[in-house]
């Protein structure tokens, strides 16, 4: 299992395909279910130009740790890979991957959805877009 | 005793700071009774405001101790 938040743009195939090739459990595993979450430039109804992405260091890698931990326990998983973005995005640039392998299709998707959505409401991440004339916080996100 | 206090995001942008040590008299505070020492006095903590003691979500009810790291922080917006 790994956890990991990183200022630099990243490719989410690239890092799902070298993360596998490093698993013990290769052959073991039947079914690998991803979770991207990409940057729109478009929010509320406003173009959004750019955006800074702030966590809590510590705490943030904290609770995702357990989030993965959790569904472990509530799904059979061989393995879970939480990448997240902070610092400046651009347009397009991949904000959150989320990998998911298990013995079959079902606790893939569920515990991928599972840990996504905790993600999204409980992990201690916050936007600021820029916009055309201006900056603005995001103070929620879209339902799931 | 003596805490530090976080602030992330927008509530760090409103108060003006992102972290402090605090000097606090013995005895029991909770992280709402800190809330009104370090806002603006007389405010009370606001429903929306995140609360976290050593980078574990608490109420705002949880006690605070001698060392710990309380933080706030508005709704979070990751993913």
């Amino acid at each position: 299992m790994k956890v990991e938040i990183r200022k630099e743009p990243f490719s989410p195939c690239r890092e799902v395909e070298n993360y596998q090739s490093l698993m013990p459990k290769a052959g073991h595993f039947g079914a690998m279910a991803s979770f991207v979450g990409t940057m729109r430039d478009f929010n509320e109804g406003e173009e959004v130009r750019e955006m800074v992405l702030e966590h809590y260091p510590g705490m943030t890698e904290k609770h995702l740790e357990s989030i993965c931990r959790e569904a472990a326990a509530k799904w059979d998983l061989l393995d879970v890979l939480v990448l997240h973005r902070v610092g400046l995005l651009h347009i397009g640039d991949p904000i959150v991957l989320v990998a998911v392998w298990s013995a079959h299709r079902a606790s893939a998707f569920d515990a991928c959805r599972f840990i996504m959505e905790d993600l999204k409401s409980r992990a201690p991440f916050w936007k600021q877009e820029t916009l055309v004339a201006g900056k603005r916080w995001v103070t929620r996100n879209t339902p799931g | 005793m003596s805490i530090t206090v976080k602030y992330f995001a927008s509530l760090r942008e409103v108060l003006g700071r992102s972290e402090e040590r605090l000097e606090l008299a013995a005895g029991t505070t909770t992280v709402s009774e800190l809330w009104e020492q370090v806002a603006d006095k007389q405010k009370t903590l606001p429903k929306n405001v995140l609360t976290a003691i050593n980078m574990e979500y608490v109420k705002a009810d949880a006690r605070v101790k001698d060392g710990d790291e309380v933080a706030f922080f508005p709704p979070v917006t990751g993913g």
